[in-house]
């Protein structure tokens, strides 16, 4: 990693909200770059690696997860407030993840389903990307986010540049790894001309239908996607599923599983 | 050994009490807190505060399809999303009467393992051993210890090998599904595993003989342990559960025997046995119950590591873990080594209305789902009962019972005894929740 123009060692936090805490194993997952990053940059905030904690402003900081209580809605804001480059990673974080299939149902019914004295919990009706709080300098998406993006995130960040996250569909990365469309050619079922790459289109390798972890590609063909699926035979119901996983709040997923259920 | 920093504090006295708070436990997965009050110069109150939001996953299934439970139940968890896929797929396979035999049975122990290996590496050398060797973080101790944290992140990277060519990826694998696979790997595909795994053997050794070496603070108690068991393995996707007090069940007797509580200090169910005894999952319980049933040389390393078979000490746990890191590399290269390319990648699902009940034995423990489908295979309802829900209890019984002899201590050195002591049981608060903050409280 370069060091750019921030003369100091740059300060790296790690911020969690509602998740699973998988994008940010995903930096722990970068094993032949981690000592060279903390090298390079200082781990001034990331409690699920360290006890230590280094006093702000930082000046980038990760955020993971999803806004789900009010006591999280206030804390992104201090987030926001002690964090230069703010980058959100994962689809919880950036499109509200999939707790955000509450925002589709009551709440209410949902706590007294999992927990006993629901008078205990305390949460909000929507499970909100970090975006709808804050201003955002960049979003990285997947679920999980893939670890050579977030070092390219980082590195950009860090050297000022805008980060090179290819934003076309996943069917170009079938196209790149020379893997036949399983669509065309197999018949199933697949969500990758409307999803975001940025996995290397991994399920399409594996003889299975890309299922948008990822999320939405720029300027998505919903509406098209939708109809070969019902040509080849999809139900309504099953489509409006596909759309509604990991990614279910996300504008254009939202509406493509709306206009789906009007039929 | 470095003394501990101090922490981030707020002091605050109010008549004769002191309270303590440190804002978040650090090398966990997932945010939780601790409570501890002193009074008159003991011990009155421990709590364990799990304050990550909940996520309602139970909720969020009804009216998936079945065959959508291992991607959706996956993202309980980023570090152990197999368990997740592996309960869910035994628990529906059963209700559906599907039998998941052979190649492809291996071929899941095999995705199993590469998770063991992650999971187990990932908490040994990133989020325990530091504790041991008086460092705040792996990353700080790799300025003094270079090269145990790189053999640390290369282990994980030999799990994650495992992880990525069966799952397709390392944090949620997509090649799961009920029944078997979307696709089983070539033969060939596994060459470049070998030699990384033969190497992986050797320096999990050396990872035993490294915690071996640890100091340890004395703390035994009498558990009640309770994990799977197979006649003819160490448990890992298939067994009865059983506890060394004499428990012995199918798992869809489960919820006859265990309970869920749900109490006001954390938003993770405690799960108790039915008569309100707590227990202990994970390494150290399933190494109790089926030593017997690891290799030779993982038990000799065991043992030359002063555990022979028994371990009642959870500050030793990384040991275990070590010796179970040792079992998962040497049960890889097996499963390579006998592994032939099965003629179907999944057996074909048949939907139809029951119940399914499923378990495997997460990096952390036992994990439970259960399961009701309609004919059509969609999920009716569903219950999810991770590790560390079982484990909470465990944990605040042992502070309870490791803090009276180490009052003495300065302040900051016992709460960072304190959250060793937590970190033996490699909480999974993203699981449980269904955060850690560190209070005490004295008087």
């Amino acid at each position: 990693m370069q060091k750019g123009n921030i003369k100091h060692k740059p300060k790296l936090a790690v911020w969690k909200f509602a998740s699973c805490d998988g994008c940010q194993l995903s930096l722990l997952d970068c094993e032949d770059e981690l000592l060279m990053l903390s090298q390079n940059v200082e781990v001034a905030n990331f409690p699920e690696a360290s006890r230590a904690v280094v006093k702000g402003p930082y000046d980038i900081s990760l955020v993971e997860g999803s806004i789900t209580t009010a006591h999280d809605a206030e804390r992104i804001h201090k987030v926001r407030r002690v964090s230069k480059i703010l980058v959100s990673i994962g689809a919880c974080a950036t499109a509200g993840g999939i707790q955000a299939l509450r925002n589709f149902k009551d709440i209410k019914e949902f706590i007294s389903y999992v927990y006993a004295r629901p008078d205990y919990i305390d949460t909000l009706s929507q499970s909100r990307p970090v975006s709808h709080y804050v201003s955002v300098d960049f979003e990285l998406q997947g679920c999980p986010v893939n670890k050579k993006l977030l070092l390219e995130v980082l590195n950009a960040s860090l050297n000022g540049r805008r980060p090179n996250i290819p934003s076309y569909s996943l069917c170009i990365e079938c196209k790149l790894r020379g893997t036949p469309c399983v669509m065309v050619g197999g018949g199933i079922p697949c969500l990758g001309p409307v999803t975001h790459a940025g996995c290397n289109a991994i399920c399409p390798s594996y003889n299975r239908g890309c299922f948008g972890c990822y999320g939405p590609m720029e300027t998505p063909n919903t509406a098209s996607l939708t109809e070969l699926w019902q040509k080849m035979g999809v139900k309504n119901e099953d489509i409006v599923r596909s759309f509604r996983t990991f990614n279910a709040a996300s504008e254009a997923f939202k509406k493509a599983g709306k206009d789906c259920e009007k039929g | 050994m470095q003394p501990p920093r101090p922490l981030k504090k707020r002091v605050k006295t109010v008549k004769k009490a002191k309270t303590i708070k440190v804002d978040c436990l650090a090398r966990v997965e997932g945010e939780g807190g601790l409570y501890i009050k002193i009074k008159d110069g003991e011990l009155a109150d421990v709590r364990l505060n799990i304050f990550e939001p909940p996520r309602f996953f139970e909720a969020l299934l009804r009216g998936r399809m079945f065959s959508e439970a291992p991607d959706i139940t996956a993202r309980i968890c980023g570090i152990c999303p197999v368990a997740y896929q592996m309960s869910a797929v035994n628990a529906i396979e059963r209700a559906f009467g599907v039998k998941v035999d052979g190649q492809l049975r291996a071929l899941r122990r095999l995705l199993y393992c590469g998770e063991w290996i992650e999971s187990h590496t990932l908490h040994i050398y990133m989020l325990h051993a530091p504790d041991f060797l008086g460092y705040e973080s792996a990353l700080h101790m790799a300025k003094d210890y270079p090269e145990i944290v790189e053999r640390g992140l290369k282990l994980k990277k030999a799990g994650n090998a495992i992880m990525t060519l069966v799952g397709g990826r390392e944090v949620h694998p997509i090649n799961v599904r009920v029944g078997g696979f979307y696709r089983t790997p070539e033969l060939e595909e596994f060459k470049p595993l070998i030699e990384e795994l033969e190497w992986a053997k050797e320096a999990a050794i050396d990872t035993i003989r490294l915690t071996g070496g640890f100091p340890f603070p004395d703390l035994e108690q009498d558990y009640e342990f309770v994990s799977m068991t197979h006649p003819e393995e160490y448990p890992i996707n298939e067994g009865r559960i059983v506890s060394n007090r004499g428990l012995d069940i199918d798992v869809s007797e489960y919820e006859n025997h265990f309970v869920e509580r749900h109490v006001k200090h954390s938003n993770a169910l405690h799960s108790v046995l039915k008569n309100g005894g707590k227990y202990f999952v994970g390494p150290m319980a399933r190494f109790n119950i089926n030593f017997e049933h690891l290799t030779p040389l993982a038990k000799k390393e065991a043992s030359k590591a002063g555990l022979a078979g028994r371990c009642l000490n959870p500050f030793k746990s990384i040991i275990v873990r070590s010796v179970e890191l040792l079992y998962a590399c040497e049960e890889a290269l097996r499963i390579i080594d006998a592994y032939k390319m099965p003629k179907e990648p999944y057996v074909e699902p048949k939907p139809k209305g029951a119940v399914g009940y499923g378990s495997s034995e997460a990096p952390r423990g036992v994990l439970y789902h259960r399961y009701r489908l309609d004919d059509n295979g969609a999920i009716l309802d569903a219950r999810i009962v991770p590790p560390t829900s079982q484990n909470q209890g465990i944990i605040e019984d042992d502070l309870f019972k490791f803090i009276p002899k180490h009052l003495h201590l300065p302040e900051e050195e016992l709460k960072w005894r304190c959250e060793q002591a937590i970190r033996n049981y490699d909480p999974c608060i993203s699981c449980a929740t269904h955060f850690l903050k560190l209070n005490i409280e004295k008087g």
